[in-house]
């Protein structure tokens, strides 16, 4: 809650108040934050994500964004998002969560490259993947199909969600449908050799994006690292099975839709064994007639404690999960009552 | 649950000065005096009007609403839990629990905030006074459970839950389908033995639960369930109310196992269409 004078102090500074006196005052304030051990990673006084592309392999770059849930302080930096620079343009994978970061993210591409924006995908419907689209050419936005569909039906809803979250952050901030549907399959984009994969189990439709020329796998929310998965639109076993896929491919390194990218399967072997304990601890909290308010008390076992917001996204699965796993164990119940 | 510092301590302090002078219970049943004072000079101005622990500003609406004149006191006893913030507000899993508190009757559910306040009645009977089901939340707001006991004392606890809202104000998904009206009422349940030599049944009933504040569609929902046993013994009782979620699912626990290890749930709506089911292990 000490976020929100600093918030409203930003406002003003943005006002009556420009230039060298502006910039001053913002950097005593920063210093203020910094005496004051506020979270000094985001930056609300100026609304500045303070994004920093890293180039993982010639031409492969991601932003990392924060391991943590929405805020006033982070603004919707959470998510990772990235671009291909390819001989002839750029493919951008994900937006971010807000028009802001979009403008900041096309900023930043452009310090590392004039050559024109070619596609820009989103992964999944997630708001964090694709409140950034309107800062991006309109004809190069593109999705998946049951993608494009689940953003038409619950965009406003996430976007309306994501203003309360993540306040003036999201300023300015509209739903952009993407007009051009994608297909799976591989071919040259940009001038790059780049494969598209139809999976999903984190949401309806989740695409992966392969640069074959470096090896990198962007493989948005399908993998978390160091960070709890989320489930509000998961179908486990789904996803148990796209990790399957994934693990298949011939990838040099991992790009996660959360948490630090690696060169390993650090990030897959993590988020399976999280979704596999997940699926278990609630079917086996079914199966025992636990009620979901009891199941909330389910110990985390040790090995996820590393996880940033396990106990918190913990609960939230269970409140997704638990009635399909609760309807199973009484739907069979019943049969049997009737037979 | 969460007990804020300040409330607590005003409770405390109105416990204190209510027994140290108890002329002070007699005075100023006035409304306007009862509410104004709550943080400085809390709880003495009337014999109901203890600081409310959740420093809600409902509560001496739902005070006049549920117990007229009835006693009341905040109980710690009395438990509320559910999630401090609710991921979907048209099902916000709250377990209610009365159980500390021996010989308790009845037990009613509201949530200061919402459209419709009361969320459910239950009458324990054969079972522990504790009961699981799934609320819809329209905004934040305190969940309260308030206990009977035989001498007419209502004890209440409750917890805020925080919650983006929208949940009783939009239409069921059953109401846009033409499924439900196929297994309308159709109960799915088991029945668990507990350790402690009782009997747990949870159970789902189809039902869209509707609220009548989602434009043009009247409120239809479940407004009685009896529990059975296999000779026709009435175990317990629960009246849902609007609030109460879609599909209702309940979890609650008989001190005794049941006989034939089976329950009989009968009930109807408040369109009169009846629930007729048995529930075996």
């Amino acid at each position: 809650m000490s976020r929100l004078p600093a918030l409203s102090l930003a406002g003003c500074l943005r006002g009556p108040l420009a230039g060298p006196l502006a910039t001053l005052l913002a950097g005593l304030m920063l210093g203020l934050c910094t005496l004051l051990a506020l979270p000094t990673s985001a930056h609300a006084a100026d609304f500045d994500y303070r994004l920093q592309p890293r180039e993982l392999a010639p031409g492969a770059w991601v932003v990392v964004g924060l391991k943590e849930d929405f805020s006033f302080a982070n603004g919707g930096n959470i998510v990772n998002t990235g671009f291909i620079v390819g001989s002839e343009g750029v493919i951008v994978i994900d937006t971010g969560s807000s028009k802001r970061y979009g403008e900041q993210m096309l900023a930043a591409i452009r310090r590392v490259t004039p050559l024109p924006i070619v596609l820009t995908v989103n992964t999944h419907h997630h708001p964090d993947h694709f409140l950034g689209n309107q800062a991006f050419p309109r004809a190069t936005l593109a999705a998946l199909p049951e993608t494009l569909a689940a953003i038409r039906s619950e965009g406003e809803g996430f976007n309306a969600n994501m203003y309360r979250l993540n306040g003036d952050w999201m300023r300015d901030t509209e739903v952009v449908v993407p007009g051009r549907s994608l297909a799976a399959g591989r071919q040259r984009i940009g001038g790059r050799d780049v494969e598209l994969l139809a999976l999903g189990g984190h949401t309806i439709a989740d695409l992966v994006v392969i640069d074959h020329d470096s090896g990198t796998v962007y493989a948005a929310d399908l993998l978390f690292h160091g960070r709890t998965p989320t489930t509000p639109h998961a179908d486990i076993a789904r996803w148990l099975a796209a990790l399957d896929t994934l693990e298949g491919l011939p990838a040099r390194r991992w790009v996660p839709g959360h948490g630090e990218p690696a060169t390993d399967l650090a990030p897959l072997r993590q988020t399976r064994d999280y979704l596999g304990w997940l699926a278990q601890a609630i079917r086996a909290g079914a199966e025992s007639g636990q009620d979901m308010t009891e199941l909330f008390q389910t110990p985390i076992p040790p090995r996820f404690a590393g996880l940033a917001l396990v106990k918190e996204e913990f609960r939230r699965s269970v409140v997704h999960l638990f009635p399909a796993a609760e309807q199973a164990v009484l739907e069979a119940a019943r049969t049997k009552a009737s037979r | 649950m969460r007990l804020l510092a300040r409330p607590a301590l005003a409770w405390i302090t109105a416990a204190l000065t209510a027994l140290a002078a108890p002329t002070a219970l007699a005075a100023a049943p006035n409304p306007s005096t009862a509410i104004t004072p709550a943080s400085s000079t809390p709880a003495v101005a009337h014999p109901g009007t203890q600081a409310d622990p959740l420093d809600s500003p409902r509560w001496e609406d739902m005070r006049k609403t549920f117990f007229a004149d009835a006693r009341v006191v905040f109980d710690e006893r009395i438990k509320v839990s559910g999630p401090a913030v609710a991921e979907d507000s048209l099902n916000v899993p709250v377990t209610v629990d009365a159980s500390a508190v021996p010989g308790v009757e009845e037990l009613i559910v509201f949530a200061d905030f919402n459209p419709i306040v009361k969320a459910l009645r239950f009458e324990p009977g054969a079972a522990q006074p504790r009961l699981g089901f799934r609320i819809k939340l329209q905004q934040s707001s305190p969940v309260r459970a308030a206990a009977r006991t035989a001498d007419g004392v209502w004890r209440i606890g409750g917890a805020w839950i925080t919650a983006t809202g929208g949940g009783c104000t939009l239409p069921s998904i059953g109401s846009g389908s033409p499924e439900w009206q196929e297994r309308l009422n159709e109960v799915s349940g088991k029945l668990w033995p507990r350790i402690d030599g009782g009997e747990r049944l949870r159970m789902r009933i189809i039902h869209p639960m509707d609220t009548g504040l989602a434009a043009g569609i009247p409120a239809f929902h479940i407004d009685d369930i009896v529990i059975t046993d296999a000779e026709g013994r009435t175990l317990s009782r629960i009246q849902p109310l609007e609030p109460v979620s879609e599909n209702p699912s309940f979890t609650l626990d008989l001190r005794a196992a049941a006989p034939g290890a089976r329950l009989h749930v009968a009930g109807r709506d408040n369109n009169g269409n009846r629930i007729d089911a048995w529930v075996t292990r």
